[in-house]
C-alpha cells in the first residue's frame, strides 16, 4: 500500500511540471496584450507601456519568464495578480471554500442520487421505471446548463419564492469566516438560522452542477449492475437461496461499484467546469468565475497559479479514488 | 376583554417600537467585484462605486445628478490669474471614520490632501509602489502633465502649483484617483509593516463606513455617524454582487435587491410594466462612434465623409442594437455635459443624396473594411450587428464594406495606427465631466495615431480646443466648445452613432437615488419607505 501511494505521489512530478509548462504557454499563444487590454479604450503611450512591461517582467526572454515562474513556486510564490495587485494564493484560498462547498454537495447528492437510480433501473430493466430513469437522464446530460438554471431560478424562486435566487447565504446573515464553509462557520457562530440560510442557498446550485454528473452516474451504475448481474457468482449466489435484497446489495453492487467510483472521480474535472457556469448565474463566490476573468484580462500568473492549483485538487481526488479503488477491489489492493 | 385589550395595546406597543428601532438596510446588487478599495490605482467604475463613492470624499465634487461641482472637502478654492496655481481652503471639522481596525486622533488637514496626491507621483514615496505592479493610471494620464508640486501653506490651506495653465485640470478633482486618504492610517499601516491593508480595509471621510467584504459576494457599509455633511438616512449599505443581468433582474422582482444597475435592454420594459417597481433612465455618459480614417483617400475629403454618414440609417440601428436603450448622436459630447451644443444639426439619413454625393466626389466603386469590435459595451452593446447594418446602408448606395474583427487588445492597438485601412467602430465613456475628455483626447492634434481613431488634425478645431483649454471660466469655454462642434460636424471626421441610455430599475419604496451623468452609483440621500 505504501509502494502504491509513493508510486503514485512520485508520477506527480512530471505531471506538475508538464502543467506548468502548458499553462505558461497556453495563455501567452492566446493573442493580446495584457497591458492594453489593461488600459482598454483609455489607451496607454508606448512609453508607459514599456515600463509595464517591465514591470511585469514580460519583456525578459521566455525562457527566463519560465524560469522565475518556476522558482518561484518552489518558494511558495504563485505570484500576483496583475488585476488585484494581490497574491494568487491567497486569493485563491479566499474562494476556493466556496467552490469546494459547492461541489462537494453537488457530488454527494449526483452520487447518492445516481446511484440509487442506477440500480433501480437496472434491477427492473425494460420496465416503464428503467425507461422514464433513463430518459430523465439522458435529458439531464443534454441540459444546457445556463438555461436550466435560469429555469430553475425562475419558477423556484421567483415564481414559488421557495428558494433565493442567487448568493451564499442571506445578506442579513453575518458572522466571522473560520473555515470558509457557511454551513461549518453558521454553526460555529451558533447560528441555526444561518444554516438554515446556507442551506436554502445551496439548494439550487446543488442541483444545476449535480445535474450532468448525476446522469453519468445513473447511467453507468444501471450498466455496470447489467453486467453484473450477467455473472456466474450471481447465478450461484441466487441458486444458494439468498434473499434478492443480499444478492443486490453485498454481491453485486460491491462489483458494479468500481467502475462507478472511477466515473465519480472523473466528474470532479466535470464539476470544475460546470462550476465556471453555476458561479456565474448563481453569483456564487468560487474560483471558476475568477479563472474565466483572468483569462479574459490575460491576468498571467493568475492563470498560471489557477491552473496549477486545480490541477493539485484534481490530481488529489483521483490519489483518492485510487486508493479507494483498492479498499473496494482487494485485487489491485497491493500491486 | 379587558386581558385582550391589554395585551393588544402590549402588542401593538412592542411592534411600533420595533419598528423605531430597526436598522434600515439598502441592497444594491451591483454588477461586478471591486479590484481594490484604495480609490487611486484602478479605473472600473464597478470599483469606484464601491470605494470611492461610499468610503472617501473629494477636494470638489460632482452636484448630485450633475456634471457641474460643488465644495466637498475644499470648502473654497482660488485659482490665480496666470492660471498656474489653484489654492484650496479645507473644510474644518472633517473626521476620518472610526473603524475596528483603524480609531483617528485627529481631523483631516492639509497633510492628507498633500499626502493623498503625492503617494501617486512621488517616486521616492514608500507608498509609491506598496503593492507589486501599483500604478496611478489616472493621475499619470490627467493631473500628472501640468503638475509641478504641492505645498502646504498652513494646516487647513494647499496650493497645487502647475507648470502651464490648464483649465482641465480643475475637472480632474472631483475623480475618483483625487480621493483624499488619511495619512495618519497610512503612517499606522507603514509602522506595523502591512501597507497592503490600504488596500483591503479603507479609512475615508466619506457618507459610508467600510465594515467587511467578502470575497466577489457581500460588501458591507455602515452609515458614516459623523459625516460632515451628515448621517445618512439607511443605516446599512450591502452591495450584493450579482454578476449575471437576468439573476440581477431575478433578484430585484424578488425582492432581494433594492436597486440593480445594468438590466438588460430586452428586459427594460417589462421591469417598467412591474407595479413593485419602479425604472429611472438617463442618457449615459458616452459616445459610440465610426471613425473614418481621414489621411488615408477617399476618406480624406470631408464631403465624402458627410456623404457616407448620410447613408447611414441610425434609427435602424439604436431600435436593433440598443433595442430602443439608445439616442441617436448629433455631437461627441453627450447631451448631458454642459459644454453641449443643443442646436447643432444631425446628419439626414438619406441614401439617395448620399449616392449623389459620393458620385459628385468622383467616387465609384467603393470598397472599404468596417471594423466591429469583439467586446459588448454600453456605447456599443453589438458592434457586430451595427457593423451588420451599416454595412447594408453603405451597400444600398454602392460602397461595399468588409467586416473585420479581432482580439480586442489587437482591435485597440491595430485600430490607432495611422495608415489603418477603413473605419472603425469605437466609443468612450467620459472620465471627467470636462469637455476636453471627448472633444481633446478624442479628437485632438495630439492623439493621432493613438485615441484619435480619425487620425484627425484639423488646425481650426485643434485652435478652438486649445484655447478652451487653456480659458478658466466656464461660460467663456462654452461658446469655444459650441463652435469646435459646428466645425466637428461640418468636418465629419466620425459618424456619431448613439449615447446608451443607462437604465436604473429599484423598488417602487426606495427614494432619493438620483441618476448620474458620468454613470457613478452613489447612495447620498437615498431612503426606502416601509
Amino acid at each position: 500500500m505504501v509502494r502504491f501511494i509513493l508510486n503514485r505521489l512520485l508520477l506527480i512530478v512530471p505531471t506538475f511540471i508538464g502543467i506548468t509548462l502548458v499553462a505558461f504557454i497556453f495563455i501567452r499563444l492566446l493573442p493580446g496584450d495584457p497591458v492594453i487590454l489593461m488600459a482598454g479604450e483609455r489607451g496607454v503611450s508606448a512609453e508607459r507601456h514599456a515600463e509595464l512591461m517591465a514591470q511585469f517582467g514580460f519583456d525578459q526572454p521566455l525562457w527566463k519568464q519560465y524560469v522565475d515562474y518556476v522558482s518561484g513556486l518552489l518558494h511558495g510564490n504563485f505570484g500576483y495578480s496583475y488585476s488585484t495587485k494581490k497574491p494568487v494564493l491567497s486569493e485563491f484560498m479566499a474562494r476556493f471554500p466556496a467552490t469546494l462547498e459547492l461541489g462537494l454537495c453537488a457530488i454527494v447528492l449526483a452520487s447518492v442520487l445516481g446511484i440509487a437510480a442506477g440500480i433501480l433501473a437496472a434491477i427492473r430493466r425494460g420496465s416503464w421505471i428503467d425507461q422514464v430513469t433513463m430518459g430523465t437522464a439522458l435529458v439531464g446530460y443534454s441540459m444546457p446548463i445556463f438555461w436550466w438554471a435560469l429555469l430553475l431560478i425562475i419558477l423556484f424562486s421567483t415564481k414559488l419564492g421557495w428558494t433565493p435566487v442567487s448568493g451564499r447565504i442571506a445578506l442579513t446573515q453575518f458572522f466571522p469566516s473560520v473555515t470558509g464553509f457557511m454551513l461549518i462557520d453558521s454553526l460555529l457562530a451558533g447560528k441555526p438560522a444561518a444554516f438554515w440560510s446556507a442551506v436554502q442557498h445551496l439548494i439550487l446550485p446543488t442541483i444545476v452542477l449535480a445535474t450532468i454528473p448525476l446522469a453519468v452516474i445513473a447511467r453507468q451504475t444501471r450498466s455496470a449492475m447489467l453486467e453484473v448481474l450477467g455473472e456466474v457468482y450471481i447465478m450461484t449466489a441466487k441458486s444458494k437461496g439468498l434473499t434478492p435484497r443480499r444478492v443486490i446489495w453485498l454481491h453485486a453492487l460491491r462489483n458494479a461499484l468500481i467502475p462507478v467510483v472511477t466515473t465519480i472521480g472523473l466528474q470532479v474535472s466535470v464539476l470544475i467546469g460546470g462550476a465556471i457556469l453555476t458561479e456565474t448565474i448563481f453569483s456564487w463566490p468560487g474560483i471558476g468565475k475568477w479563472m474565466i476573468d483572468s483569462i479574459s484580462r490575460r491576468d498571467y500568473q493568475v492563470v498560471q497559479g489557477g491552473l496549477l492549483l486545480i490541477a493539485a485538487v484534481v490530481m488529489f481526488v483521483n490519489l483518492t479514488v485510487d486508493l479507494l479503488y483498492g479498499l473496494i477491489n482487494p485485487r489491485v489492493r497491493y500491486r | 376583554m379587558k386581558l385582550i385589550q391589554m395585551l393588544l395595546a402590549a402588542t401593538a406597543t412592542s411592534l411600533v417600537l420595533a419598528g423605531a428601532g430597526h436598522a434600515s438596510t439598502l441592497v444594491y446588487c451591483s454588477e461586478g467585484s471591486p479590484e481594490g478599495f484604495d480609490p487611486a490605482p484602478w479605473t472600473a467604475g464597478t470599483t469606484f462605486d464601491a470605494s470611492s463613492r461610499t468610503v472617501y470624499d473629494r477636494l470638489i465634487e460632482f452636484k448630485k445628478g450633475s456634471t457641474e461641482t460643488e465644495p466637498g472637502l475644499a470648502e473654497s478654492w482660488d485659482v490665480s490669474e496666470d492660471g498656474t496655481e489653484i489654492t484650496f481652503h479645507l473644510r474644518p471639522g472633517v473626521k476620518f471614520q472610526t473603524t475596528d481596525y483603524f480609531t483617528p486622533t485627529r481631523e483631516m488637514n492639509a497633510d492628507d490632501v498633500v499626502f493623498s496626491f503625492m503617494r501617486q507621483s512621488d517616486k521616492a514615496s514608500p507608498w509609491y509602489e506598496y503593492a507589486p505592479g501599483i500604478a496611478w493610471e489616472y493621475f499619470s494620464s490627467t493631473m500628472a502633465g501640468s503638475l509641478k508640486e504641492i505645498v502646504k501653506v498652513d494646516d487647513m490651506t494647499v496650493k497645487f502649483v502647475l507648470s502651464r495653465p490648464d483649465a482641465t485640470i480643475l475637472a480632474t478633482f472631483p475623480m475618483d484617483f483625487a480621493s483624499i486618504v488619511s495619512k495618519e492610517y497610512a503612517d499606522q499601516l507603514e509602522a506595523a509593516g502591512t501597507k497592503e491593508q490600504f488596500n483591503v480595509k479603507p479609512v475615508g471621510t466619506g457618507p459610508f463606513t467600510f465594515v467587511d467584504y467578502q470575497q466577489d459576494a457581500v460588501i458591507r457599509y455602515q452609515a458614516n455617524p459623523d459625516w460632515w455633511n451628515g448621517k445618512q438616512p439607511i443605516d446599512d449599505l450591502i452591495f450584493a454582487i450579482t454578476v449575471d443581468a437576468g439573476v440581477r433582474q431575478q433578484k430585484l422582482v424578488a425582492g432581494e435587491c433594492d436597486i440593480i444597475p445594468y438590466p438588460n435592454p430586452a428586459d427594460i420594459e417589462g421591469l417598467k410594466a412591474n407595479p413593485d417597481l419602479q425604472v429611472m433612465q438617463q442618457e449615459g455618459f458616452n459616445i459610440g462612434y465610426l471613425a473614418y480614417n481621414t489621411l488615408v483617400a477617399p476618406f480624406d475629403k470631408p464631403e465624402v465623409r458627410r456623404a457616407l454618414n448620410k447613408a447611414i440609417n441610425k434609427k435602424a440601428i439604436i431600435d436593433a442594437v440598443f433595442q430602443s436603450a439608445g439616442t441617436a448622436a448629433v455631437s461627441p459630447l453627450p447631451p448631458t455635459s454642459w459644454a453641449h451644443d443643443p442646436d447643432l444639426v444631425d446628419d439626414v439619413y438619406d441614401p439617395a443624396a448620399a449616392k449623389a454625393e459620393l458620385e459628385a466626389a468622383g467616387v465609384t466603386g467603393l470598397s472599404m473594411k468596417l471594423w466591429a469590435m469583439p467586446v459588448q459595451r454600453p456605447y456599443n452593446p453589438n458592434a457586430r450587428r451595427m457593423a451588420e447594418l451599416i454595412q447594408s446602408d453603405f451597400n444600398a448606395v454602392g460602397v461595399k464594406a468588409e467586416i473585420v474583427s479581432m482580439e480586442w487588445g489587437e482591435y485597440l492597438a491595430r485600430s490607432s495606427a495611422k495608415d489603418r485601412d477603413g473605419a472603425v467602430l469605437l466609443g468612450w465613456t467620459g472620465d471627467n465631466a470636462d469637455p476636453d475628455n471627448f472633444l481633446g483626447v478624442l479628437l485632438g492634434c495630439d492623439a493621432v495615431g493613438a485615441n484619435n481613431r480619425a487620425q484627425w488634425c484639423y488646425q481650426p478645431y485643434e485652435d478652438l480646443i486649445q484655447e478652451a483649454k487653456l480659458t478658466v471660466a466656464q461660460e467663456e469655454r462654452k461658446p469655444l466648445y459650441f463652435k469646435a462642434q459646428e466645425v466637428f460636424k461640418e468636418q465629419a471626421p466620425w459618424a456619431t452613432i448613439a449615447h446608451s441610455i443607462e437604465t436604473m430599475p429599484m423598488r417602487a419604496n426606495v427614494t432619493g437615488f438620483v441618476q448620474d451623468p458620468v454613470g457613478i452609483h452613489r447612495f447620498v440621500g437615498v431612503s426606502k419607505t416601509e
